[in-house]
């Protein structure tokens, strides 16, 4: 039995709104204002990047700008910067059109390299757990707060950006949009359209952090300690 | 551990809130920084009114058609290979969660911060069947080492010094290094990832459920919550039944609202949102998904004047700028909800009993009712409270004898009135003749109308409360 105690726990929460139970034509009103579509609203996309890499400051993320034709050198120094000794990347439709896929090939001449495989089953989160770099593209950039939304799937495991102590994220320009209601937008308008939302939407902002001891800010608790964000025109 | 935390009685809780330096010190601290986080978010957003506005339109519908919601949730949760139970009360949420980790054979439970599971008192459920049941959550994995109940409800561990969280973790966990920050932490880090790769349920709360597609957000910023429901194949969401929103979008409005008015942060550094089991030939995220939807008391406040106290989104911007929870700290609530909200929705759903003096833990200067982002009415729903209170007692005017006990001692004393703070005074000044207040705007109103009382004076809550302590009315 998959659904269970339901039909007394709602007719009890209609009885006490004090009408029969609704099933079904409910909408939402128009509501009386909307100031999240107002931010950043005329921005051109050069803006939006200047948007974002300010940002970035604030989160304790590292940003960089670089084109398709250099972006195999810029990851290159970056994993250098973070004394990568293996790495761990999705197995992304988009690594070949940004040459990913010949770059990993020329990083493993040196460092460690594992492209998430469906095939090998949870030795994907092992491989994970003890890799120092994980690598994954943005598929929706927020500017205002400096937000990387991904959408996993059987290529693009949640481990990848989650495991490793630093992440580094592929920001393709054109993804990315003022803020998150233009994120939330989307997926509630393909979800209308019976494309349902994957397994897991993750926003990550920056490195993950804690206030939780005297309120002094901690860089690095469960997930990564440094983060880098590429974005590529 | 119920919504209660203590059986101690309230003039103890005050006392031992008010000797405790260090507590007040951090509480009055973090309380600024949080306060002045929301603030500059408001500012930079500058319509920050127009925001309030959209997110308590929200939260009405929302609430004005739950058992719709719940309904189209539940529908969705099914589609997407997960399970729901509708659970009238703790018993049979613990009840359920149970059947599951036993079924599982589950030796290890790992869970994140949620404030319904500990209203629920789960963990001391699930350890009764043996199993472990470890919390990810930094400040609250301290306080489970400790067994301490939390103090605030961002920040559980806020009344703990860096000290005692090295002492803590060197008699249980034999750590060895300094009380630094940084490699406290680090050391939390380590431990924990041993536990979330072990553990074989992942039990979260829910921040917003998301009707539409039968999802589920969790605003972290640790990155815990993507551990637990990356790592574990079974997961437990568990969920008051008011956490919900119609969309997507409607999620958006409201988490952009929490993580201002909570933390000031933009976006908190994780919003997981989860929709069911994972898909066919996904590794990360379980393959058996329970959502758990609790009453618990809440249904009772539908359809009554309190029904607005469902819209809380649990920022916790009422805690912060209240001037009493200033002085006292969160345990002097009793109640794992504390502040002006902790006051209003405590007696709401655990009856006004054991109660009866929290909704005169307020000075009424209606910060909390301003600082609210989806604009709850909080002071006037504890005016409605002590009025409730009075007429059940029926012992008119009121006030005085109830106001005899604990919180209301000093709370109901004119010299009470005194610790109220410079926000309080600086908002009756206008209305200030001479020493009384008479006829005092909105928040005051209530008050006034039955008797007036003396304005707020410069004498500190720590002072009265010293002088009271020596004998005698201050
Ligand atoms: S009552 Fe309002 S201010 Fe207080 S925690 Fe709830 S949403 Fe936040």
């Amino acid at each position: 039995m998959a659904i269970q105690n339901r039909d007394s726990f709602l007719s009890n929460l209609a009885a006490n709104l004090g009408r029969p139970q609704r099933r079904e034509s409910v909408s939402r009103p128009e509501y009386s204002v909307q100031p999240q579509h107002e931010v950043f609203k005329d921005y051109s996309a050069e803006e939006l990047i200047g948007v974002l890499k300010e940002h970035c400051k604030v989160i304790h993320t590292d940003f960089v700008r670089t084109d398709k034709s250099d972006l195999q050198a810029t990851l290159k120094r970056v994993l250098d910067g973070y004394e990568a000794a293996s790495i761990i990347a999705s197995n992304d439709k988009r690594n070949q059109e940004y040459g990913l896929d010949k770059a990993y090939e020329e990083f493993s001449k040196e460092v460690d390299v594992h492209i998430w495989d469906a095939s090998l089953g949870k030795e994907n989160q092992v491989i994970a757990e003890r890799t120092d770099v994980g690598i994954s593209f943005s598929d929706i950039t927020l500017a205002e707060s400096g937000t990387v939304a991904l959408m996993t799937n059987k290529d693009n495991g949640r481990s990848i950006s989650l495991m490793p102590k630093c992440y580094v994220a592929i920001i393709p320009k054109e993804t990315i949009v003022p803020r998150m209601t233009q994120a939330a937008g989307k997926i509630h308008q393909d979800n209308e359209k019976g494309i349902a939302p994957p397994s897991s939407v993750c926003f990550v902002t920056g490195p993950s952090n804690s206030a939780d001891i005297e309120m002094n800010l901690i860089v690095g608790v469960h997930g990564p300690v440094k983060v880098t964000y590429i974005v590529v025109d | 551990m119920s919504i209660k935390i203590s059986e101690a009685p309230y003039k103890e809780r005050i006392g031992k809130g008010i000797d405790n330096d260090f507590m007040r010190q951090a509480v009055s601290s973090a309380q600024g920084r949080f306060r002045n986080g929301r603030l500059t978010q408001a500012e930079e957003l500058g319509n920050w009114e127009d925001w309030r506005q959209l997110g308590e339109e929200i939260r009405s519908h929302t609430l004005e058609n739950i058992d719709y919601y719940l309904y189209q949730l539940s529908e969705e949760v099914e589609k997407r290979g997960g399970n729901v139970f509708f659970a009238e009360t703790a018993e049979e949420a613990n009840t359920y969660i149970e059947n599951v980790v036993k079924k599982k054979n589950a030796k290890k439970v790992v869970k994140t911060k949620s404030m319904v599971t500990e209203e629920i008192g789960l963990n001391k459920t699930l350890e009764e069947i043996g199993a472990e049941v470890v919390e990810s959550d930094l400040g609250e994995w301290i306080l489970q080492l400790d067994e301490d109940p939390p103090s605030h409800i961002v920040t559980p561990a806020l009344h703990k010094n860096r000290q005692q969280i090295k002492n803590t973790f060197q008699d249980k966990k034999g750590y060895d290094k300094s009380d630094t920050p940084e490699e406290l932490a680090s050391f939390a880090r380590e431990q924990l990832r041993q536990d979330f790769l072990t553990a074989d349920v992942g039990i979260t709360g829910c921040n917003f459920a998301i009707a539409e597609s039968g999802s589920v957000t969790l605003v972290t910023n640790e990155g815990n919550a993507e551990m637990v429901t990356s790592l574990p194949d079974t997961q437990i969401s568990v969920m008051g039944m008011e956490r919900l929103v119609p969309t997507w979008e409607d999620m958006e409005v409201l988490v952009s609202l929490l993580t201002r008015a909570a933390v000031g942060q933009k976006l908190t550094s994780y919003i997981t949102t989860i929709t069911g089991t994972r898909l066919e030939e996904e590794i990360d995220g379980p393959d058996d998904y329970h959502l758990v939807i609790v009453d618990n008391g809440r249904s009772k406040i539908l359809g009554t004047e309190f029904q607005s106290a469902l819209h809380c989104i649990r920022c916790a911007a009422c805690i912060n700028v209240c001037p009493v929870y200033r002085h006292v700290g969160g345990h002097a609530y009793n109640s794992i909800y504390p502040g002006p909200i902790g006051a209003v929705l405590t007696p709401l759903l655990d009856g006004y009993e054991d109660h009866k003096e929290l909704p005169y833990a307020s000075s009424l200067c209606a910060a909390c009712t301003e600082a609210c982002p989806v604009k709850i009415p909080l002071h006037e729903q504890l005016i409605r409270h002590r009025e409730i209170i009075v007429e059940e007692e029926k012992k008119s005017p009121a006030s005085e004898k109830i106001m005899m006990k604990g919180f209301a001692q000093w709370a109901s004393n004119p010299a009470a009135y005194k610790l109220s703070t410079k926000v309080a005074r600086s908002a009756l000044k206008p209305w200030t003749k001479e020493e009384y207040v008479e006829n005092g705007p909105g928040p005051l109103k209530g008050w006034t109308d039955v008797r007036d009382f003396p304005a707020p004076g410069k004498q500190s809550f720590r002072s009265w409360w010293n002088k009271r302590q020596k004998g005698g009315e201050a």
